[in-house]
């Protein structure tokens, strides 16, 4: 842990002011959505949607993780493992603004696992270099830009699906500087992304 | 009876890997495809956000152990063949009303082939 830092969780006003964050606020994404009240009162009306928050959720909470077994590994160098725990903190504020947004639809958040957990699934013990780590997290990012942009159609809510576009725009980035740190080129064709 | 049911979803195995080479489905474009699109929740050898996919094509949709399913799936009768995988992926809400996985595969190819590869990883 020594190598990561807390997120700082902006409050409302400092969010709205903020033109340099890149990780959404705890009272961001319906903020954002500009639909604070509503889901307040919407007392899980709309299930379909907790439930894609909650998978999303689920997807944060391994991305974090796997940030955090890339960081402890000791394999990564600055300034790249500045670099990965500034993404960590995106994925942190990503969780806290779906926690948030379930909570006040009226859905339960799941809950994360154990560190343990993920660097099992994540086959953690095979990394052994800094490329190592760079190569899943750039897969994860992938991974998680194709899945936000391939749940969209599903949402009942289309500022929820816009929210949905904002997060996989975060994680296109993360990829893309990945990308580029692994000395890869940039895709060849136009629309890499979510087909 | 666990014999009958191991020969069953063999049958269904054998079935929907014909099936696939027959569409003439690309399994290795089909990794490519897992590789960028599913990987975000799933694992062939791992349980994640996702089930673990080893051994899908053939088996019990909800089937494997220790992984939360939703209610809708933990109670279906579906069984994971080239056919049904296909109609999940294409629209995983209206193969299980309820589910929770939602991601969309729009284009048929795609699908075949993400299913080819499924196929070569059984149990």
């Amino acid at each position: 842990m020594s190598n990561t830092r807390e997120l700082v969780v902006p409050s409302r006003r400092e969010f709205l002011t903020s033109t340099g964050s890149m990780a959404l606020s705890a009272a961001g994404i319906l903020l954002l959505a500009g639909q604070d009240s509503r889901a307040q009162g919407m007392g899980g009306a709309m299930p379909a949607d907790v439930s894609i928050l909650n998978v999303a959720l689920g997807l944060e909470y391994e991305a974090i993780n796997a940030y955090q077994l890339g960081a402890q590994s000791g394999l990564l160098q600055k300034p790249v493992l500045d670099v990965a725990v500034k993404f960590q903190g995106d994925h942190k504020g990503h969780r806290d603004a779906l926690i948030a947004t379930i909570q006040k639809m009226g859905g339960k958040p799941v809950e994360e696992k154990k560190l343990d957990d993920y660097a099992k699934a994540l086959k953690a013990d095979t990394l052994k270099s800094q490329t190592d780590v760079l190569t899943l997290a750039a897969m994860l990012e992938l991974g998680a830009t194709n899945a936000y942009l391939g749940v969209i159609p599903a949402f009942k809510d289309a500022q929820l699906a816009k929210v949905a576009g904002r997060l996989a725009a975060d994680e296109a980035l993360h990829w893309t500087v990945l990308n580029n740190a692994l000395g890869r080129p940039l895709p060849a064709d136009a629309l890499p992304f979510g087909a | 009876m666990a014999l009958r049911h191991a020969l069953a979803a063999a049958t269904l195995a054998l079935c929907a890997t014909a099936a696939a080479a027959q569409a003439g489905a690309d399994a290795a474009r089909g990794r490519q495809l897992y590789e960028s699109r599913c990987i975000a929740c799933h694992s062939i050898d791992a349980g994640r956000v996702g089930p673990a996919h080893r051994g899908v094509v053939g088996r019990n949709a909800g089937s494997v152990a220790d992984y939360d399913y939703s209610p809708a799936v933990k109670a279906s009768a579906v069984i994971w063949s080239a056919r049904t995988l296909d109609r999940w992926l294409a629209d995983p809400e209206k193969t299980i009303p309820g589910q929770k996985m939602n991601y969309t595969v729009p284009e048929a190819t795609d699908r075949a082939d993400i299913i080819a590869w499924l196929a070569k990883n059984p149990r």
